[in-house]
């Protein structure tokens, strides 16, 4: 049930992001005379100082905000499988260099690391800021990985691979990746609401792109054009519901999936004489 | 202690990591800090001070192995360059003064809510199945909430709407700096919301993840056993299952530690609080890159110690790791 509406909100928010854009029609930057409107038939959900409307805004919004999000996942998944599984089935020297830094990576702040690698760059296009998200995001996924790596290569038929003369990394990408895959992709889904998090926040510093509509650029605009001093809730309210959304969806999926390995953690109704009391 | 000897030894690595990143990063990345400033002055800046920019950031003709030692030893006398912001200021000193306004704010409110979120959880897993339960769907929204909308939101209600708490600074214009009563209520007051939204936002992942681990620990035989012999529900509750519960806990809310400071420098941002997330914002503002990096530095150090701290935690709750150096 859990898997069901998280996986729900997710498809939903993805649906938006890469078909809304098309539905609507709209220009997001194109401004009018109607500033700071409260939401009305004509504006859903209002609109900002300039008459932009927040709806069309969110919608467009919704497909840059996704889109670095993914974009980053991709980047940091494809080196958290690099580190973790590497590290994890070659064991020894490599594997404690590897996992020393993937701990580094753990406990060092993303985010004020993210700021001074994006206060840095000439540009900052969608794909740099992905990147710069990438290079801080990746390390829990190995983290993970590495561990799952660990138990799997003890298995019976990776030590038949190795027996029948396989190579190291063929029995890697081609023995345990493909039983991982489910571990991949929780920590993927992961890594793209922690993706959309450090976008918005970088973005609502001013150090994203800001000519894109994104999440985290309304909540800028909305936060230097004091849209909490006019009181101009519609402004602000919306992207950071939908960032929240995300983030929820993801975690119903992930508890939902906890509670079909681990049954105690449902919420059914426990008799009451079961408990002592 | 051979516990406490390793993380010691590995926070040192990860520091020593942080000072290199520091150091490598304007070297790296694509361009050069200081024609990147001159362009973005649109070339209205004298030769001489590019000459004096240049050595703000250390860049000279030497060798990187020779402008790396310079750092380090630089580095060693606590001088991190001067602030183009506040320029002729020290970097070290704007750091300095705004540094306690951090640790006070965001240490006692992840102190508070790491208390309130880690009971919450013991509780709500111990008392299962009744209508406490409500209170996972709202955790899990709230778990993915970025903190400066929180920001915004209480910003939104209690400041501007109610006007129950002031939204920004950290003391009224009125009080004079000082240990007298009228400053310190003041800077409590200003304190309220911020921490509050501190509070608010990261506390939903220890509720979460203490109900978990403890719901696990409810069933082990142990747990069991102590009901058996008639002990009170609540000697069983703490004593027996939240001790062993809490120690995974202790490890998550450590790697933890980095996300709570981030998402607070954006929070003191929104609140126009006066501590380093504040000025981390000008030195974006401004393109002050000895004051971001500065910044980048003495937060990582702050969550290293913090790690530390939790781990000394760990050791006191659990005797197994005491008794290996044996």
């Amino acid at each position: 049930m859990k898997i069901k509406i998280g996986a729900g909100i997710l498809a939903f928010f993805a649906l938006v992001a890469i078909f809304g854009p098309l539905f609507i029609g709209a220009d997001p930057a194109a401004t009018s005379d109607a500033g700071l409107q409260p939401p009305s038939a004509e504006h859903w959900l209002g609109t900002t100082q300039t008459g932009q409307d927040v709806l069309v805004q969110l919608v467009y919004g919704a497909r840059v905000s996704l889109g670095v999000g993914v974009l980053s996942a991709v980047i940091a998944t494809v080196l958290a499988v690099a580190v973790g599984l590497v590290g994890g089935y070659i064991g020894g020297a490599v594997d404690e260099v590897l996992s020393v830094l993937t701990n580094i990576f753990l406990v060092l702040p993303a985010l004020p690391l993210i700021i001074v690698l994006a206060g840095y760059l000439p540009q900052r296009g969608v794909t740099s800021v992905a990147v710069v998200i990438a290079v801080t995001g990746w390390a829990w996924g190995a983290r993970v990985l590495r561990a799952q790596t660990l138990s799997v290569r003890r298995r019976d038929f990776v030590q038949a691979a190795r027996a029948s003369g396989e190579g190291p990394l063929r029995i890697v990408f081609f023995e345990i990746l493909p039983v991982l895959l489910p571990v991949i992709a929780t920590s993927f889904l992961a890594t793209v609401v922690s993706a959309i998090l450090a976008e918005a926040g970088l973005s609502f510093l001013g150090l994203a792109d800001l000519s894109t509509v994104s999440w985290g650029s309304m909540l800028y605009f909305a936060q230097n054009g004091q849209a909490l001093l006019i009181g101009a809730w519609w402004w602000f309210i919306p992207p950071g519901l939908c960032i929240a959304l995300i983030g929820t969806g993801l975690a119903l999926v992930n508890f939902g999936i906890d509670e079909i390995a681990n049954p105690r953690l449902r919420t059914i109704k426990v008799p009451r004489k079961a408990r002592a009391s | 202690m051979r516990f406490l000897a390793r993380r010691l030894g590995f926070y040192l690595l990860t520091a020593w990591a942080a000072i290199t990143l520091n150091f490598l990063i304007p070297r790296l990345m694509p361009g050069d800090p200081v024609e990147l400033l001159v362009a973005r002055m649109k070339g209205n800046v004298e030769p001489a001070a590019i000459d004096a920019m240049r050595k703000a950031f250390g860049i000279s003709d030497a060798s990187l192995w020779q402008q790396y030692v310079d750092y380090l030893v630089n580095l060693s006398h606590g001088e991190l360059g001067r602030s183009i912001t506040f320029y002729p200021t020290e970097v070290s000193t704007v750091i300095a003064d705004s540094l306690p306004w951090t640790i006070g704010l965001v240490g006692v409110a992840t102190l508070i809510s790491y208390l309130i979120g880690t009971a919450l959880g013991v509780i709500m897993a111990w008392k299962r199945g009744t209508w406490l339960d409500g209170v996972l769907p709202a955790a899990t929204f709230m778990h993915a909430v970025p903190y400066f909308w929180v920001a915004l939101a209480l910003v939104f209600v209690f400041g501007v709407t109610l006007q129950w708490f002031p939204v920004s600074r950290a003391y009224g214009l009125d009080v004079t700096p000082g240990f007298n009563a009228e400053f310190v209520q003041s800077v409590l007051y200003h304190a309220a919301l911020p921490a509050i939204t501190i509070v608010v936002a990261s506390m939903a992942d220890r509720i979460l993840g203490m109900r978990n681990v403890m719901v696990t620990t409810l069933g082990e035989d142990y747990v069991v056993m102590a009901e058996a012999k008639g002990l009170t529900s609540r000697r069983v509750m703490w004593a027996y299952a939240a001790r062993n519960a809490i120690l995974p806990n202790i490890t998550s809310f450590a790697l933890s530690l980095g996300f709570v400071v981030g998402g607070s420098v954006l929070t003191e941002i929104v609140f126009s609080y006066p501590g380093i997330g504040s000025m981390l914002l000008k030195g974006v503002e401004n393109e002050d890159f000895p004051l971001m990096q500065g910044i980048f530095l003495v937060i990582s150090l702050a969550v290293l110690v913090a790690n530390f701290l939790a781990d000394l935690a760990y050791v006191v709750l659990d005797p197994r790791t005491r008794q290996e150096s044996e």
